[in-house]
């Protein structure tokens, strides 16, 4: 089985992002890079559906140069191969399921796992737009995934409950954090990484216009949320509660 | 004429409220591009949820109660929007950023060719329409510009507000043309039952953490819930470690609640928390460590170990509501 996985390199989300001050995009200096996190699941189960299934898992990422580092730590995780289409261009979600749909009529994989969000741009769109245009089944927000006779059976995470889904492969299925615990890549598992192929193509290699639909004029930081008061005990919160808030 | 599609959801055929949120989002941006509001219904049994909605100042509803429809699915509802907005001249389509919206509009956007914004909590025109979204965990707020006729959005429900009732509109049959595919197949949809108001519609939400350690502790938060007739949220550590169902989890990967009173119990408050609750009119925290982030964005804060103070809570708040 064929396994395509993206990773999108994100700020540390851990991180406190600020914004510059003429409102242009965030402050990119002293900031750590790492792995989407929702794109960790994804190789996760990648790897793990290899692992059962055999096959080969091919990492993708779309984005600069520095992209390299997140390809290598997919592949020190188990990935075997790695394709960066290297841009600097702020992509919209739909230029990268553009670029993407491209690799995958060069790769024809069986599966494509992705994340379900990128924690930066908290779109949560590629996945599904990838899948319309190849005209793919989709199983998003997977918590579960199992493969068999050619289908995917899926659980989801979703409003209300979970779900359960079977789709034909081939197919895209985007990750929840439930899905499994990512792997630390090994020290000999880095060493190997570092000996695997990387190829690297641009959009224009893949004859993709990457012109976005949608436009970021600016960026600004919400209100902020002063800090209120500490009380002294329950009595004291019941009685603000009651005569200062008055919501209850 | 450049009107609003606005895609229904339902549950079981019971009209969500977020498609009420929705729905002011739609009025508002209809007024800015001068068309009209449209409502899809698409379903198996959706009679009284389309003459439900029709009661919300809409100019009409279209459903379709067809068996390819019985069971959501983004493959088969996806191609339903997309010709639902052409024939109804729909320059914007919108749904709530809900599970199903954020799983089926990408796939309506690429069928339309037309951009879409995730979390939409504002529309405005300043030279064509402009609509401002958060991200970064709402760390930022962006404003931006679809470059494209026609324009997806998903509405973040907690910025809006249910419009009033106003004249029945028209409600009419849509034809979907859709056939059921066969390389898909619904299996199942396991529903967490609950007597509780909608987290997303509740007036107040008791929400617990990890803190908590078990999920038989998270009786106390359901008891107090109970009294103050609120529903109960969860942060994903407390959903991870398998205490309370993920339908509960509060946050940037789940739900988005803006209740008038909210209370963190047994919470750090991490960015990822904080994104799906910050917009709580009054919020409490009670933690047992006063240097919790917390309280950095809590009205009140209690410091006191919540084994305690939760079970006192709920028994004074007994005799006084
Ligand atoms: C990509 C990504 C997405 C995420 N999305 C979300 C999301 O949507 N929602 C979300 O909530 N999290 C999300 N998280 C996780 C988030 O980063 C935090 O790990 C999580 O919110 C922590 O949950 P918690 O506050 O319950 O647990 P902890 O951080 O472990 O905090 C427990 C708190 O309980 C207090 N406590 C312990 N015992 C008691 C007691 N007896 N009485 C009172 N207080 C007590 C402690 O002082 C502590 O402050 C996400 C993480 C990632 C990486
Ligand atoms: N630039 C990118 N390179 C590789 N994968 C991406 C990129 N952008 C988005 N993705 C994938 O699409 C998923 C959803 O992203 P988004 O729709 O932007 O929230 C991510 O988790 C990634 O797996």
């Amino acid at each position: 089985m064929k396994i395509l996985t993206t990773v999108k390199r994100v700020t540390d989300p851990d991180m406190k992002v600020r914004i510059q001050p003429d409102q242009s995009g965030i402050v990119t200096e002293g900031v750590e890079y790492k792995m989407n996190s929702f794109d960790e699941y994804g190789v996760e189960e990648a790897i793990t559906l290899k692992e059962a299934h055999g096959g080969e898992v091919v990492v993708v990422s779309i984005g600069p140069g520095a992209a390299t580092k997140e390809l290598r730590t997919a592949m020190a995780m188990g990935a075997d191969r790695a394709i960066l289409v290297e841009t600097d261009a702020d992509l919209d979600s739909d230029a990268v399921a553009r670029v993407l749909a491209e690799v995958v009529g060069r790769e024809e994989p069986d599966v494509i796992i992705m994340g379900k969000q990128a924690v930066d741009s908290d779109r949560s769109q590629t996945p599904q737009i990838l899948g319309s245009y190849l005209n793919w089944p989709q199983a998003t927000f997977a918590y579960k995934v199992e493969i068999e006779d050619g289908w995917a059976v899926v659980g989801r995470e979703v409003d209300g409950g979970t779900a359960t889904k079977r789709i034909k492969l081939p197919g895209i299925i985007s990750a929840d954090l439930r899905l499994n615990e990512p792997r630390y890549a090994s020290l000999p598992g880095i060493m190997k990484a570092k000996r695997k192929p990387l190829e690297t193509l641009t959009p224009d290699d893949l004859g993709v216009d990457i012109a976005p639909k949608v436009k970021v004029l600016n960026y600004e930081a919400p209100e902020e949320r002063g800090a209120g008061e500490m009380v002294d005990d329950v009595d004291d919160l019941i009685n603000r509660l009651k005569d200062e808030a008055r919501v209850i | 004429m450049a009107n609003v599609l606005v895609v229904a959801e339902h549950l079981d055929g019971a009209l969500r409220k977020v498609t009420l949120s929705t729905l002011t989002f739609a009025q508002q941006t209809a007024a800015l591009t001068g068309g009209e509001v449209h409502v899809l219904v698409l379903g198996d049994n959706v009679d009284a949820a389309a003459s439900e909605v029709a009661k919300y100042g809409v100019a009409a509803v279209h459903y379709a109660n067809e068996p390819v429809f019985a069971n959501y699915m983004a493959e088969t509802y996806a191609p339903a929007i997309a010709k639902a907005a052409q024939e109804l001249s729909a320059t914007v389509v919108c749904a709530p950023s809900s599970t199903t919206g954020k799983d089926v509009l990408p796939r309506v956007a690429a069928k339309l060719e037309a951009g879409m914004v995730s979390d939409a909590i504002s529309v405005s025109d300043d030279d064509g329409l402009k609509f401002r979204r958060p991200l970064w965990a709402g760390n930022v707020i962006t404003t931006v510009d679809v470059l494209t006729p026609v324009k997806v959005v998903s509405v973040r429900t907690s910025d809006f507000d249910a419009p009033p009732e106003g004249d029945a509109a028209p409600v009419k049959e849509f034809a979907s043309g859709v056939s059921a595919p066969d390389n898909l197949e619904f299996v199942s949809f396991e529903q967490v039952k609950s007597e509780r108001p909608e987290l997303t519609d509740a007036d107040v939400v008791v929400a617990g953490g990890r803190g908590l350690r078990s999920g038989e502790n998270f009786q106390m938060i359901m008891d107090l819930a109970d009294t103050l007739g609120g529903a109960v949220g969860a942060t994903r550590a407390a959903v991870d470690s398998g205490y309370v169902p993920n339908d509960w989890q509060i946050g940037q990967t789940g739900k988005v609640v803006a209740p008038n009173l909210y209370f963190a119990v047994a919470i750090s408050g991490a960015i990822q928390h904080l994104a799906g609750m910050k917009g709580s009119k009054t919020i409490v925290a009670i933690n047992k460590d006063p240097e919790a982030p917390i309280f950095q964005v809590a009205d009140y804060g209690l410091v006191a170990d919540a084994f305690e103070a939760v079970p006192e809570l709920t028994e004074k708040l007994k005799t006084i509501t």
